[in-house]
């Protein structure tokens, strides 16, 4: 079971937040340090102030900075998606009440994976894949909610009535699934590879853009924002209404929300696996349930933790450089197993 | 706090339920609503606590129009207690009941000491206070159930809604709980709508009764005239009997042939 603990008290209670986002905080500038430092060539602490002045300076002339500068980028890229994911698996949670569900459980990913993979069936450029990608995701997220409109209006479904969406999300992603089976037996040979790596999720390559983090800044001051009122959500229900929330507009906010993140991270760095699961699922544990702490320490370890796992993938058998999906799987799997074990006992 | 209901029909699975319901419920009062499983008693009461629409006619809190109250508002003038609940986070004692704290928060991220002040209370007029920093899905259905009620009392309205209080609940903690909500209605004035199966616990706090026939016939009233057993074994569709004992009226339901 959780940690015991202490009954909170009114000051505590901000004060506690505060060390834990602060740790955590910190915890990711490290984590984004070990990126930048680690690789083919190591580079030494003392050689990072030099390099980090320059690469802000926009003049990377030394090979410290330069590679730096490929590092962070990419590095950044890993944080910001690990951050996307991760947040959306916290709302994805709240939203069906179930500490078990996934940002991917409800197909959005499989519908990003479907328009990415055709894109590169057909050959087209790493733009027209991303913008595919993100016309999957959004596609899957219109047919979902056409669906399973019932189920996010308030008060009018039943205790846990979101399995209308539920279901219609494993749906919706099987049928994804069944086009990618055959778009990957039909695929040429010399596409195949890009494709598989494409769906375990990759970030060699992902660009460091702005949208993304525009992505997560707003999701995140709107999770901030409805804090107190996914809480209640998650502890009553529908009678969160008679505590004063618009379930309905909550429970739409959140679902809108969590698959523009998970459009915005998948579309970057393809369908990563675990994050959306393991990192809410460990923050809850390590931290307890409330929201109010739950969504920046999620949002904070998420990006530290696939930044620590990109690290790991490009390093471990390099020069080979792995698919961070599959780091991503390998580790969440047993993590997650052990989390659940501990939890049901 | 007042309600009152005008031609109110409600319906479930294309059966009438309640036909031309006109009732009124003054501060201070005390209703049980009684009747078979599947009357409308739940039903009625989500309606009244405005998680799902009448299925015609209007019903008004403090002669507003329910579907008109600001939800926020509407939390701190009436609580409303679930039949049942199902906990899927860890969340512990202490969070649930300050968490119906919620519609006195206005802007605020975190709680204040008042907040913390009523939680405690509430818990400790529960006697669930030692339980606080456990997890609630830790707790028995009986525990639960009491924890529940605090923090309907913690959210501190003039109005309860109680859908089976009693459920789950050991004789003791029965007594306690329609001892508190008696206290609740006599002495601070607080309006009380509940359900419950035990007509003797019923009858010993309430001051009126509404039954519900289940299609579409009600009776509403004082208790002397709506708790008679000829009309609660109609209600009820089982011959019940009462015995007056020590101030007391206990209703006994005929027991059935065993041959």
């Amino acid at each position: 079971m959780h940690p015991a603990r202490p009954r909170p008290r009114p000051h505590s209670l901000s004060r506690r937040a505060v060390l834990i986002v602060g740790g955590l905080l910190l915890a990711a500038i490290a984590s984004l340090l070990v990126a930048g430092m680690t690789g083919s060539i190591a580079l030494a602490p003392a050689e990072l102030p030099a390099a980090l002045g320059q690469v802000l300076r926009g003049q990377p002339d030394s090979l410290v900075a330069t590679l730096l500068e490929l590092r962070a980028g990419r590095a950044l890229t890993a944080f910001v998606t690990g951050g996307a994911l991760a947040l959306a698996g916290v709302m994805m949670q709240a939203l069906l009440r179930n500490p078990l569900a996934d940002p991917y459980v409800l197909g959005i990913s499989a519908g990003a994976s479907v328009g990415a993979l055709l894109a590169l069936l057909l050959a087209c450029a790493a733009a027209t894949v991303d913008a595919a990608a993100l016309g999957g995701a959004v596609a899957v997220s219109m047919l979902l909610f056409l669906f399973a409109r019932r189920d996010m209006r308030g008060g009018v479904a039943a205790e846990g009535g979101t399995s209308m969406l539920l279901l219609t999300g494993v749906i919706l992603s099987s049928a994804c699934m069944a086009m990618i089976t055959l778009m990957l037996s039909i695929a040429p040979e010399g596409r195949l590879r890009s494709m598989v790596f494409w769906m375990i999720g990759d970030l060699a390559g992902a660009p460091l853009r702005p949208l993304p983090w525009i992505v997560l800044g707003a999701a995140l001051v709107y999770a901030l924002r409805s804090a107190r009122a996914m809480n209640i959500l998650a502890l009553h229900a529908e009678a969160a209404a008679t505590l004063g929330i618009r379930v309905g507009a909550l429970r739409k906010g959140l679902f809108f929300v969590s698959a523009v993140l998970t459009a915005s991270a998948v579309t970057s760095a393809g369908a990563i696996g675990f994050i959306g699961l393991i990192i809410p699922h460990a923050c809850r544990f390590a931290f307890g349930p409330d929201h109010r702490v739950l969504i920046p320490a999620a949002v904070l370890g998420g990006g530290g933790f696939l930044v620590l796992c990109d690290t790991l993938a490009r390093t471990v058998v390099a020069p080979t450089q792995l698919p961070v999906g599959a780091i991503t799987a390998l580790i969440g799997a047993p993590v997650f197993l052990y989390q659940l074990h501990r939890l049901r006992k | 706090m007042t309600i009152a209901t005008r031609q109110l029909r409600l319906a479930a699975g294309g059966r009438t339920l309640v036909q031309d319901l006109d009732w009124q419920v003054q501060a201070g009062e005390c209703w049980s609503i009684i009747g078979r499983n599947g009357a409308g008693k739940s039903t009625l009461m989500r309606t009244l606590a405005g998680l799902r629409p009448p299925d015609g006619g209007d019903i008004e809190i403090d002669g507003r129009p329910l579907a008109a109250w600001p939800p926020d508002e509407l939390a701190r003038r009436r609580a409303y207690l679930a039949q049942s609940r199902h906990d899927a986070f860890a969340y512990s004692v202490i969070e649930t009941v300050l968490s119906a704290r919620h519609p006195y928060h206005g802007g605020r991220y975190w709680e204040g000491s008042d907040d913390h002040a009523a939680a405690l209370q509430a818990l400790a007029a529960m006697e669930v206070d030692r339980l606080a920093a456990r997890d609630v899905r830790t707790l028995s259905g009986g525990e639960r159930q009491r924890v529940a009620i605090a923090a309907l009392l913690a959210q501190d309205t003039p109005l309860l809604l109680l859908d089976e209080p009693a459920n789950a609940l050991d004789l003791a903690h029965q007594v306690q709980v329609m001892g508190l909500l008696a206290r609740l209605c006599r002495a601070q004035g607080k309006t009380v709508v509940m359900i419950g199966h035990d007509l003797t616990l019923a009858h010993g706090i309430s001051s009126h009764a509404l039954l519900l026939m289940g299609d579409g016939r009600w009776h509403a009233g004082p208790v002397a005239d709506s708790m008679r057993p000829a009309l609660l074994s109609d209600y009820l569709g089982h011959p019940i009997e009462t015995i007056d004992h020590g101030g007391r009226r206990i209703f006994i339901p005929l027991e059935a042939q065993h041959d």
